[in-house]
């Protein structure tokens, strides 16, 4: 990380062109990268989903996904050209000087396998190590990069073990060859804020030690300035700006580099108190359980009109399973629920329809959320419907008043599929379709988790102007607290099914905090270079 | 391993209330069968008087429901009564003749259930290649064609043209092993045309259903040869849909025999069955019935108990 162990360039990629097929069409995704590295060297690639920035990392390992192909360019990696290497020749690179770190642990591990068997794979049969040493050697990987137990976790099978263990696991196997050169593709993008400082730390130390050359792909800029050396941010397969990291935080060039540094400044104006008047939604000493496993103990919340109660939490906390109880979809083992002073049945399907429409969830994956075969017009005339017996005309004219009311143009939309939209405007028609039954209480479950940030910002604004034309209530499930900061009046923290913190805003966020939300706010990564560094420090020195 | 133990106690209970069903079904069934066991036996001396006198003689007078409760009595007791046609014990007659077909099923299975295993793994290793195309191609002509014209064609070819094995697969107890496998080849080869296909499929299917999973990228991206991805990172996640194919078609090789077994005249259950039911023979049709779907419910729990021992997220819980 300093000049000193930088060494001579271990890959350069001179003008890469890379094609990906869409009906049948063959379409360039990435016009004319350069992309040079140093032995030692962390380079950090940045960019929204569909910059290519995965699609170059893979390149870098002579690889293109299915659908794609590297239509362009030279890849030298010491001294060979993986555009025009062989089959072969790529695979004997592969794993033993070029590996990989996958985004998700739990999808990247084969189920069928323990991990020390994954581990060994690569330097057996790349005829590096044989067996019995790859098996100490993994052990003693496992123990630098911190992981409990290292002698005997890695003869567990990848389900035996959390997300962020499984990414060290991960890391340590892309090292097992002691490769010149690992791409880390969004390594922590799946992983909690407390988790993913744990594997960040081990991911950099692991670097340093061995001098490995990185490609660390992100989508945070907080993240890529703890780990490189070196920022370049992409966009649609273009170079926006390459440069130092220290320089590219200071000092941006270019206005979408300032739009990704400046993402995190959206705050709503903070409401008034909530009056003495009666909730709109009352949780009263809720546990409920997932067969005979806990997973709520005695929450009591409360949601009033026209404010925003944000739930945050790790995954695991029992936010998600809150807004199950709330919506009906998991009876409680204990507790109540008041809408509007009134007890809610517990089970939705004593529900009415009119206790159904006032209570409505939008969902983290748009992609799922939403039927893939229906017209726009169909996903939100159907509550339309549905709850007010719209029909005909009727309904065609309301859905067009949603439609501008979402911000995106009737005619246009109207009739296109889901296919034919992007990722932040399936989420608009996901909240078109919530207001379309006209509810008091809207449950935003991650909404913004799937989106690119400056997409996520856009949706939040969107999401508070609804609140402030319609006088909707949120409850924000997130775990993700720069959300929380920029939309909520409330603040409702979560730990292992209990709340361990609750009220205005100002108030959780200002100090004193509860221990768990004081962890929790320190790990949320800074666009400071030197941010991890010194939260390590301190939390060393509290330790020590 | 208890949660095994546990699952397969469940799953047995459960299959004996689906054999106690199949029984009711069946008995019920075999009650719509036109015609009489006592005319068919007593021919032209069929007088309304010695017709009712036989029926008073075996039974068969009493109501339905009397005779079903004596029937499932008796056979709780594992007795399962004797034919009508020649008075042996009916589960002597069964011992032999399940015998002869399990024997069939086993050669046909020992031929065709590696050879389409193995046919779909390479099938899946080179995807879209003329191999896998060929393989396809010839497999779906074998299941497009009834068993039993697999059968005669098999007979005229192998058996008449060539030679080069019996016609008729006549086999008794005194043969020896290899003898009796020479007689059953054209049954085991027809059987197996008949299920290649399905299997053959599904195990290229199952496998390539995998290769798009981040975990296959994976093993590709460790450098690791095309051969070694499909079988040790594609295939034992693969295998639960395999099993349950392989296994249903065990199935079918015990049970569906019934054409194949009555062109070949062998010996087997399936022969026994068509015969009794040419006879009116009602309580040895009953228990062939009995025993086929017995021999469902079986293999379909070892089904199940298989996948789960494929699956370490079942068998090695957190």
């Amino acid at each position: 990380m300093n000049d000193a162990t930088i060494g001579e360039v271990i890959l350069d990629m001179r003008g890469l062109r890379i094609e990906g097929r869409s009906d049948e069409i063959w379409h360039e995704i990435v016009h004319g990268i350069d992309v040079t590295l140093h032995r030692g060297e962390v380079l950090g690639l940045i960019g929204e989903s569909g910059a290519g920035k995965s699609t170059i990392g893979l390149a870098a390992m002579g690889f293109a996904r299915d659908g794609c192909r590297i239509s362009g360019g030279s890849i030298m990696f010491d001294g060979v050209d993986l555009a025009k290497a062989s089959d072969d020749g790529l695979r004997q690179l592969r794993g033993s000087r070029i590996a990989y770190v996958a985004q998700s642990a739990a999808a990247a591990f084969n189920p069928a396998h323990k991990l020390i068997d994954q581990y060994c794979e690569a330097p057996v049969q790349h005829g590096i190590m044989p067996r019995a040493e790859a098996e100490s050697d993994a052990i003693d990987l496992y123990r630098r990069l911190q992981l409990p137990g290292p002698d005997t976790i890695g003869f567990r099978y990848p389900h035996q073990v959390s997300g962020g263990q499984l990414q060290r696991a991960m890391t340590a196997m892309a090292m097992a060859c002691r490769p010149d050169l690992i791409v880390f593709d969004e390594p922590t993008t799946a992983l909690d804020v407390t988790t993913q400082i744990e594997v960040l730390s081990a991911i950099r130390e692991i670097v340093r030690q061995f001098n490995t050359a990185a490609i660390y792909i992100t989508h945070d800029l907080a993240v890529v300035s703890q780990m490189a050396d070196r920022i370049m941010v992409l966009r649609h397969g273009n170079l926006v700006e390459e440069g130092e990291t220290r320089g590219m935080i200071e000092d941006p060039q270019k206005d979408y580099t300032r739009d990704l540094l400046a993402v995190r400044t959206f705050r709503k104006d903070t409401a008034d108190s909530p009056g003495a008047d009666m909730p709109l939604l009352r949780v009263e000493g809720v546990s409920a359980a997932y067969g005979k496993v806990p997973v709520l103990y005695d929450v009591s919340m409360d949601i009033h009109r026209k404010r925003t109660v944000a739930v945050v939490g790790e995954s695991g906390s029992g936010k998600s399973t809150m807004a199950r109880v709330i919506t009906g979809l998991l009876p409680p083992s204990q507790g109540q629920v008041f809408y509007d002073g009134l007890p809610l049945p517990l089970d939705h399907r004593k529900r009415n329809k009119d206790e159904k429409r006032r209570l409505q969830m939008i969902y983290q994956m748009p992609d799922t959320a939403i039927n893939p075969r229906q017209r726009v017009s169909a996903i939100i005339g159907r509550p339309l419907e549905f709850y007010l017996g719209l029909r005909g005309a009727d309904r065609t004219a309301r859905v067009r008043e949603l439609l501008e009311m979402i911000e995106l143009d009737p005619d246009e939309f109207i009739d296109r599929y889901p296919g034919e939209l992007s990722g932040g405007q399936k989420q608009r028609v996901c909240i078109a379709r919530a207001l379309a039954a006209e509810p008091e209480l809207i449950i935003c479950d991650e909404v913004t988790s799937a989106l690119d940030q400056l997409v996520a910002e856009e949706i939040l604004k969107l999401l508070q102007r609804l609140q402030d034309e319609l006088g909707l209530a949120y409850m924000f499930i997130t775990h993700d607290l720069a959300t929380v900061r920029a939309i909520a009046d409330e603040i409702v923290v979560m730990l292992q099914g209990k709340i361990v913190e609750q009220g205005p805003k100002q108030q959780v966020l200002s100090p004193p905090h509860h221990e768990y939300t004081e962890l929790l706010l320190s790990s949320v990564p800074e666009m400071d270079p030197d941010w991890l560094d010194n939260l390590l420090d301190d939390r060393q020195g509290e330790n020590a | 391993m208890s949660q095994i133990g546990k699952m397969v106690a469940q799953r047995l209970a459960l299959g004996l209330l689906t054999l106690f069903i199949v029984s009711l079904i069946i008995f019920g069934c075999v009650e719509l069968l036109p015609g009489n066991f006592a005319q068919e036996m007593l021919g032209r001396g069929a007088t309304p008087e010695t017709v009712a006198a036989f029926n008073r003689e075996l039974g068969l007078d009493l109501p339905p429901h009397e005779r079903y409760v004596n029937w499932l009595f008796d056979m709780l007791q594992g007795d399962f009564g004797r034919s009508l046609a020649n008075q042996r014990e009916i589960s002597e007659l069964l011992g032999i003749r399940l015998q002869n077909t399990l024997f069939l099923a086993a050669v046909a299975a020992v031929i065709a259930i590696p050879l389409a295993v193995s046919l779909g793994i390479l099938a899946a290793l080179y995807r879209d290649s003329i191999f896998d195309r060929g393989v396809n191609a010839m497999t779906l002509t074998a299941i497009s064609f009834p068993e039993f014209f697999v059968a005669y064609v098999l007979i005229i070819v192998l058996g008449v043209t060539l030679n080069l094995f019996p016609a008729i697969s006549n086999i008794s107890e005194e043969l020896g092993f290899w003898e009796k496998v020479y007689r059953t080849a054209l049954p085991a080869l027809t059987m197996t045309l008949v299920i290649l296909a399905y299997v053959m499929r599904m195990t290229r299917a199952a496998i390539i259903n995998l290769l798009a999973s981040p975990y296959i990228e994976m093993a590709r991206l460790k450098g690791l040869r095309p051969g070694r991805i499909i079988l040790k990172h594609a295939l034992p996640n693969a295998l639960a849909p395999i099993i349950n194919v392989v296994v249903l078609n065990l199935a079918y090789l015990v049970v569906g025999v019934v054409l194949v077994e009555v062109v070949f005249v062998y010996p087997g259950l399936g022969q026994l069955l068509v015969d009794s039911v040419a006879k009116r023979d009602i309580p040895v049709v009953q228990a062939c019935s009995l025993v086929f779907a017995a021999t469902y419910v079986l293999l379909n729990l070892l089904a199940d108990v298989l996948s789960i021992m494929s699956n370490p997220r079942l068998l090695h819980p957190r």
